[in-house]
């Protein structure tokens, strides 16, 4: 018996918040509109909430989020910096609080206005005397691309994976978008096309990379009691896990092994399942490779060919393993971190409201956030059973 | 900028690297419990947790680990293209890098060469 079947945790409420190009709300504000939209899922407000859970909103996020929202007596609180993958890792922080019951219902939460405020610059830090200043920035490796495309082209040399394989990932994903009606991009897109997209950084092209849109959105996590409720059906969690490698290029352990391996592992461990169980799964699709070696590492495939095996619309619509099903980073929406994005679509998918893009039968879901350069992950396992 | 100056760029632990980049040496620490070397530098063996640790002047060869040719303008001291690599020095350890003047793949054997700044220390850079 693992800490999660002694306790079991609910994700309750789920929402999106405003998407795609904002310009009447604040991040703040988009915040609140989520939260307050997720809680009703639950069938609570605002005064429920003990546990704050954010990640990039500004300096004490937490504690910024909590004022703004009117709560003023959380016990539990917690705003880790781990990049895209902070969310799926707030599960667990959230979990286990709820287990020890040192908070009853938590919100996660999360926005950004990065493409109104054109907040994003892939140039290195100013400075001379920070580690990444001194020994990575002189040599204006563009930030975050730069970094996934010497992982894709590691990979590339040691398993012979191609262009043309990456860009399956990206084929698939604006399949999926085009039966999602808040995706950004949405018109028809081909292996040819992203092939001959811009080069951006080789052998990344300008279409495996991932939006920059604004967005954000808000979860409920709750322990069963309270989750019953909850207004839409809660999803349960049973596995969850995370990890991190490396900050600096040069600091990768391996540039083709990513902390999915383990974050996977942990959760696939706990929820006691292998990915021959997994009905769907939302990836973290920050660049093509993110997916290809996210899927190597979580065991869906052997190291190295992650290429064969995205190959042939295994993951669009009607594939074998359906993925990236709101349309992912690459086509769907992409505020700087998608994490939380992926644990909405997830639970929808589990509730059956996905619509037209819903994965039939679907009964366990997977969402793996990465952060950083390929530096951090979390991996959720959710289930409707 | 005087040379002093120029000293004074990194920090505490990295000055005996700017102070032998500054005539053109590429050093990295050496430990001497555990023979591993290690960069960038911290205050001990981070391999062995030992203090015993030293500079060492490395050989200044280096295999390319990865690369990217980057095609985009991050800021104006960058003028596309260029190659970004990782190298993975004769000792073991890795560094961020640029390839200088030639159009290399992963795997090729690189040795050092020493880019000129204006306000810091010379850059180890790589040629084939």
């Amino acid at each position: 018996m693992n800490v999660l079947d002694k306790h079991p945790v609910y994700i309750a409420g789920v929402a999106e918040s405003p998407l795609g190009e904002i310009y009447d709300h604040t991040e703040l504000s988009m915040v609140a509109v989520a939260a307050r939209e997720a809680l009703a899922e639950a069938g609570m407000t605002l005064k429920d909430v003990d546990g704050i859970f954010v990640n990039y909103m500004g300096e004490q996020g937490s504690v910024q989020v909590g004022e703004y929202l009117g709560i003023h007596s959380a016990r539990y609180l917690d705003s880790s910096d781990l990049g895209g993958a902070a969310f799926e890792a707030f599960v667990q922080h959230a979990a286990l609080a709820i287990a020890e019951e040192r908070c009853e219902v938590a919100l996660v939460t999360y926005s950004s206005r990065q493409r109104s405020l054109r907040g994003r610059s892939m140039a290195p830090p100013p400075g001379r005397v920070s580690i990444t200043s001194q020994f990575e920035a002189p040599y204006g490796l563009p930030f975050p691309i730069g970094y996934y495309a010497m992982i894709a082209a590691r990979h590339m040399h040691l398993y012979g994976t191609t262009s043309a394989q990456l860009a399956e990932i990206a084929v698939a994903a604006r399949k999926w978008a085009q039966m999602n009606p808040k995706a950004w991009k949405r018109d028809p897109l081909t292996v040819k096309d992203v092939l001959d997209s811009r080069l951006i950084c080789d052998p990344l092209h300008a279409l495996d990379c991932c939006l920059v849109t604004d967005g954000g959105g808000a979860l409920v996590l709750t322990n069963k009691s309270r989750a019953r409720g909850a207004v839409k059906k809660p999803i349960r969690v049973i596995g969850m896990g995370e990890s991190q490698t490396h900050w600096h290029a040069a600091q990768m352990p391996d540039m083709t092994v990513s902390p999915g391996k383990i974050s996977g592992r942990e959760a696939f461990a706990m929820a006691g399942i292998t990915p021959a169980d997994v009905d769907f799964i939302e990836p973290y699709d920050s660049f093509t490779i993110t997916v290809l070696m996210a899927l190597e590492d979580l065991g869906f495939c052997q190291k190295g060919e992650g290429g064969s095996f995205v190959s042939g619309g295994r993951l669009a619509p009607g594939g074998a393993l359906p993925a990236m099903t709101m349309g992912g980073g690459l086509s769907y929406n992409h505020p700087g971190a998608l994490g939380l994005l992926l644990l909405v679509e997830a639970v929808r998918q589990l509730r059956g409201e996905a619509g037209p893009r819903q994965v039939k039968n679907a009964k366990i879901g997977v969402a793996h956030g990465v952060g950083g350069v390929f530096s951090t992950s979390g991996t959720v396992v959710m289930t409707n059973e | 900028m005087s040379e002093n100056e120029k000293l004074k760029y990194g920090d505490a632990i990295s000055a005996p690297f700017w102070e032998a980049a500054a005539q053109r040496r590429l050093v990295i620490q050496h430990c001497r419990q555990c023979g591993a070397y290690q960069f960038y530098p911290r205050p001990y063996c981070i391999a062995c947790g030992a203090d015993d640790i030293v500079w060492e002047n490395a050989r200044g060869e280096a295999t390319i680990y990865s690369m990217t040719t980057v095609r985009v303008q991050i800021a104006p001291e960058f003028k596309p293209p260029y190659i970004a690599a990782v190298v993975q020095l004769a000792e073991g350890p890795r560094m961020l890098a640029n390839i200088e003047g030639v159009s290399p793949k992963i795997g090729d054997r690189v040795k050092i060469a020493w880019r000129e700044r204006e306000n810091a220390p010379p850059l180890p850079v790589w040629t084939l």
